[in-house]
This record gives C-alpha cells, sequence and structure tokens, in this order.
C-alpha cells in the first residue's frame, strides 16, 4: 500500500517498535501521543469517504478501537501507519455499507460515446482550462467535490482509494471484495463519467 | 444532423482502424487506463500511439480526461494530510476513555 515513505530506515522501525510495545502495555501517555498524532488524518481519509462529518467522527472512534484490539496481531511487516491507514478505510467502507443509500443515476448515461464504425463522438475541445487556473478560483474546489458525490457510490469509492488514498489494486480489490480487473474496469468509468461531468469547468464554461 | 461529407469521414476513419496496426476508438478506450499506468506492452502501446496520432477525438479526448483526473487530485488537496489541530478535543477524550475501560 502506497502510503507514506516506503523507505524504512533501521532507526525508524526499532522507534516504532518501542512504540508499539507501550501502546500493547496501554501505556497512556504513548496511547493519547498515538492519537493526537493520528487522528487528523484518520478523520480526514474518513470524511472524504463517509462526507459525512458526525459519520466520519463515529469511523475514528471505531478505528481506533479496532486497531487497540488488534495491536498484538500487529505484524510489523507494513509501517504502523499504513496498517492504521487500511483500518480507517475498513470501518469507513462499513459505515458505508450500512448507511441508506440514496437514488443513484446510472453511469451508463456518463460513459464515452461511439458511434456504429466504433469512432468516438467528442465534441472539439477548443479551450481546455488547466487544472492548476481552475482550482485558483473559488467555489471550484466546492463544485468538484460535490460532482464527485454524483458518482454512484460503488465507482465513487473505488476512485477515492485508487486516485486520492493511493491504494493498490489489490489491496482495493481486497477490502471491496472485487477482482483486480473488476477494480481496474470500476475505476476507468469512474474517471471517465467525472470527465463529463467536470466537462462544463475545464471547457470554460460556467457552471 | 451530421452533414454527409462528415458522416462518410468517420466512415473511413471507421474502416482505417481495422488497418492492420490500428485499433479502433473503442478498443483504443479500453487500453486507456492501463496506459496511463504505463502497463501496456511494447506492441499495444505502439498502436496505442499511434491511434492517438491520427485520431482528433481520441487525443482531445485523452487531453480532457488527464485533465479532469489532475482537477480532481488537485480538489482534494489541503485535506490530504488532515491537520491535527482540527481534531475536536471530545473525539480524543472518547478515543482514549474507550481505551482505559
Ligand atoms: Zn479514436
Amino acid at each position: 500500500m502506497k502510503v507514506g515513505p516506503t523507505v524504512v530506515t533501521e532507526s525508524q522501525s526499532s522507534d516504532e517498535n518501542a512504540e508499539i510495545s507501550k501502546l500493547r502495555r496501554g501505556e497512556l501517555a504513548a496511547t493519547e501521543k498515538l492519537v493526537r498524532e493520528n487522528a487528523g488524518w484518520m478523520l480526514a481519509v474518513s470524511r472524504r469517504i463517509l462526507n459525512n462529518d458526525a459519520h466520519a467522527e463515529d469511523c475514528v472512534q471505531n478505528a481506533f478501537s479496532s486497531i487497540f484490539n488488534n495491536l498484538e496481531s500487529f505484524r510489523g511487516d507494513s509501517r504502523l501507519r499504513s496498517w492504521m491507514h487500511c483500518i480507517v478505510v475498513n470501518q469507513a467502507l462499513m459505515l458505508l455499507r450500512s448507511r441508506k443509500r440514496r437514488n443513484e443515476s446510472p453511469i451508463d448515461d456518463l460513459m464515452p460515446l461511439f458511434d456504429e464504425n466504433d469512432c468516438r463522438v467528442e465534441d472539439r475541445w477548443t479551450t481546455l482550462e488547466t487544472p492548476e487556473s481552475l482550482i485558483q478560483k473559488s467555489q471550484t474546489r466546492e463544485t468538484v467535490l460535490s460532482l464527485i458525490d454524483e458518482l454512484p457510490e460503488s465507482y465513487r469509492v473505488v476512485l477515492l482509494l485508487r486516485d486520492i488514498e493511493e491504494m493498490a489494486t489489490s489491496d482495493v480489490a481486497e477490502m471491496l471484495g472485487l477482482s483486480e480487473s473488476n477494480v481496474k474496469v470500476r475505476l476507468h468509468r469512474a474517471r471517465s463519467a467525472l470527465k463529463k461531468l467536470l466537462e462544463p469547468l475545464l471547457r470554460g464554461q460556467s457552471l | 444532423m451530421m452533414s454527409s461529407p462528415k458522416k462518410l469521414m468517420r466512415r473511413m476513419h471507421g474502416m482505417m482502424f481495422k488497418l492492420p496496426l490500428m485499433i479502433t476508438c473503442n478498443e483504443f478506450e479500453s487500453f486507456i487506463l492501463a496506459y496511463l499506468e504505463d502497463g501496456l506492452p511494447a506492441k499495444q502501446k505502439f498502436v496505442f500511439e499511434m491511434h492517438l496520432k491520427i485520431c482528433r477525438e481520441c487525443r482531445e479526448y485523452l487531453q480532457a480526461y488527464r485533465a479532469s483526473l489532475e482537477l480532481t487530485k488537485h480538489a482534494y488537496e489541503g485535506d490530504l494530510i488532515g491537520p491535527n489541530d482540527q481534531v475536536p478535543d471530545d473525539l480524543v477524550r472518547a478515543i482514549l476513555a474507550a481505551r482505559k475501560a
């Protein structure tokens, strides 16, 4: 899983081992340090997946209780942070599944078009705004995030885990109970749909 | 309505894309993900890039696809790290209380 630095130096990992021993013994100072240092990014991960502050806080709380319960089985073959990332993502996905689904429009309407000769039908792009200039404008960020939220959940989640959380295809497949090729298909369809949704912005038309 | 010279052009494109070392736009579509992840074998990469050179629609489509992906990543920037000072104190207390219990 690609979270944080992949190169682990000796001193880093032995420091980490010492911390983990303290955590396993339930030492309060070490526990509080762990919570204070990690709750921020864990809350951010949960918010991205759940889109709801109260649910995100529940999620982080559940994740920590799972972390404390599983400290014994943490094997140290991955960094503590990527292990925690995995746990918080899993908790968020569980909460997402238990939540009532809203009505979703089918993704098919947002897929690229081909004619009877298998040729792509694509309006000319006379202007293509750069993402860098677009993001400078106020409202862009909010608009983009709300458009991402329009994707059907099973696609939005794959896009988030692969492109934003930068998790490996194999990890995402395992978490969602999908085959790797299925994850790839969903990712591409999610990106294609999002391209369609972001088109007015990218063409410089106001929404 | 598509004008008929335009329609003829598209038919010719469609025929051309069936020649050896050519792929249709539909096949191109199915290679995009692997191409962007640098996962295409050399021969497929060659035909993909060949199609990119001769097909205006796919070229512009791919540009917009990439721009949209980049814009999406930008939209999440800033909250990726998740500043710890924004963690509600009662959340921290609740987590610690649960640990002690
Ligand atoms: Zn094409």
